[in-house]
């Protein structure tokens, strides 16, 4: 201990005091201070951008959520599409064929109307023409009859005949 | 790269230690025989731990026997009833009397001292001087030190500060090595210790004395043969600076932690008898904490110096080809770990002081229980 006191020096532990407190003050404000604040600006940087990188992760993984719906989406909307297009075209063959199902209805119908109409006039035309050769044949037959009775019966062969020929 | 460069260092730095001694020693001592070599390797290990009024780097006697000095002087400020400032070399190291204006001055030991103009030196009945001491506020060889500290701390963190400027907050160059040392000072030693919303008061104290001793520790291991982390006044005045520091910033739990550490705990009655022994120890506590920062420094530098000398002197007293390799070898282990010790007291003094602010700092929180800090007891 009495080494020690002997040792102690007024005059270093003066300038230790100066020197040391002065040389706080200079790094204080030339080193330290800008140090510090360089390196925490920088922490606060990286928290900010480690923030912002977590945030534009959250929103990628919204966009593509929507992205996905979206599609979905498209997908059940063409779906619907195709299925409407499917129906309409059905529906439009069905509507075609009974349309063409009724009007060769109506075609087959007036053909027969038709054909029932002439099929009665040509039947009324042989009945008139029969009549009218019946007639023929009578009146053929009186005449003969007035002439000789083997040429009435003659005639009436000719004209049978004539008719089968008919 | 790092540890090669460490290493180098480490070498050269050891045979340029050994150069002064070398040198030294090389003069044929008078009384011969090894119990004159150990007197003279005693002395100068002694007279290596003080600090000098000139800054010598090395020694020898020539052929005619005259000693010769390598180094150069450094200025010398009394105060004896006005200034008094003179060349060192006026002493002619010890060897002659300085006359400064119808004043004489002997260095003796290393100190200053008053004679008459023969130098005559009286001594009492235990050997030491009676001669009046002049206040001697020199520029010695330490103060140069701190000098060349200072200057080199200066220009290191702020050319690292504007490095941070230049380059937007990227550490390049010196900042790379120095910068996670800065974070660690303050992640590990100022955050756990002061606490998250004060540290930031205490962080230039903590990495200017962290800096400052650290660099100073390791000019000591150079062949400077500096010795200024292991001299008495300065450690004292920066555990004066931390002492002041924690008592001028102490909160009133602070205080209150110390003349009334039980608080409303117990009723007055009771606290008078315990607080009669607690209230003392607490007070003795203040003085002791900064200390224990003052011895543990100065003992360890000074400890590591007389070690690692002694141990090149043992070269001297065997001389022999065992004694020569044998202490080389352990002075170089020893070197190793004094670069170690370098740095670990540079931490340990930061880290005290930062556990001593977080003393002075600390706001008791009621809510809860604050963490115990660690380390108490080192």
């Amino acid at each position: 201990m009495e080494k020690l006191i002997n040792e102690f020096s007024i005059g270093l532990f003066f300038w230790q005091i100066i020197l040391f407190v002065l040389l706080l003050l200079l790094l204080h404000k030339f080193a330290w201070k800008p140090i510090l604040r360089a390196v925490s600006e920088r922490e606060e940087g990286i928290k900010d951008a480690l923030a912002a990188a977590e945030n534009a992760k959250k929103e990628m993984q919204n966009v593509s959520a929507d992205n996905d719906r979206l599609l979905q989406e498209a997908r059940a909307e063409r779906e619907a599409m195709l299925k409407e297009a499917r129906e309409i075209r059905e529906k439009m063959v069905a509507d075609a064929k009974i349309l063409a199902q009724e009007e060769g209805d109506k075609i087959i119908k007036q053909a027969q109307l038709s054909i029932e109409g002439e099929k009665k006039a040509a039947i009324a035309d042989i009945k008139s023409q029969v009549a009218s050769l019946s007639v023929e044949i009578a009146e053929k037959v009186l005449q003969g009859q007035l002439d000789n009775k083997d040429k009435q019966l003659k005639l009436v062969d000719e004209l049978v005949d004539e008719i089968k020929l008919k | 790269m790092q540890s090669s460069f460490v290493s180098n260092f480490l070498v050269g730095v050891f045979f340029f230690c050994l150069g002064p001694v070398l040198f030294a020693k090389e003069t044929p001592s008078e009384s011969g025989g090894p119990a004159g070599t150990k007197a003279e390797i005693k002395e100068y290990i002694a007279h290596h731990l003080q600090d000098s009024h000139d800054f010598s780097i090395a020694s020898y006697t020539d052929d005619q026997g005259h000693k010769v000095h390598w180094g150069f002087p450094l200025p010398v400020i009394l105060w004896d009833n006005g200034l008094k400032v003179f060349s060192s070399s006026l002493f002619h190291h010890g060897d002659t009397v300085a006359e400064v204006d119808g004043n004489y001055y002997k260095l003796y030991h290393n100190k200053i001292y008053k004679t008459d103009s023969e130098g005559t030196i009286v001594y009492d009945a235990e050997d030491h001087p009676t001669n009046t001491k002049p206040l001697d506020f020199s520029i010695t060889k330490n103060v140069v030190m701190m000098l060349v500290t200072g200057l080199l701390l200066l220009w290191l963190f702020t050319s690292m500060a504007r490095k941070y400027e230049k380059s937007g907050g990227v550490p390049t160059g010196v900042a790379k090595f120095f910068e996670p040392i800065v974070l660690y000072i303050r992640d590990d030693i100022a955050i756990p210790n002061i606490g998250e919303k004060k540290y930031s008061r205490y962080m230039p104290f903590l990495l200017t004395v962290f800096f400052f001793i650290w660099f100073l520790n390791m000019f000591g291991l150079t062949p400077l043969g500096v010795n200024v982390t292991g001299n008495i006044a300065v450690t004292m005045a920066l555990a004066l600076i931390v002492f002041l520091m924690t008592n001028f910033t102490g909160t009133k739990d602070y205080w209150k932690h110390i003349f009334d550490p039980l608080g409303d705990g117990m009723p007055w009655y009771g606290k008078m008898v315990i607080y009669i022994i607690l209230v003392p120890i607490e007070i003795l506590g203040i003085f002791i904490k900064p200390f224990a920062l003052m011895i543990r420094l100065y003992a360890n530098m000074t400890a590591g110096h007389v070690v690692l000398m002694s141990l090149i002197g043992l070269i001297f007293i065997f001389k022999s080809w065992v004694g020569g390799p044998l202490s080389f070898g352990l002075s170089f282990a020893i070197s190793l770990i004094e670069v170690l010790v370098a740095l670990l007291q540079a931490y340990i003094f930061t880290m005290l002081s930062a556990l001593y602010f977080g003393f002075a700092a600390e706001e008791h929180d009621h809510d809860h229980d604050h963490e115990e800090p660690v380390l108490e007891h080192l």
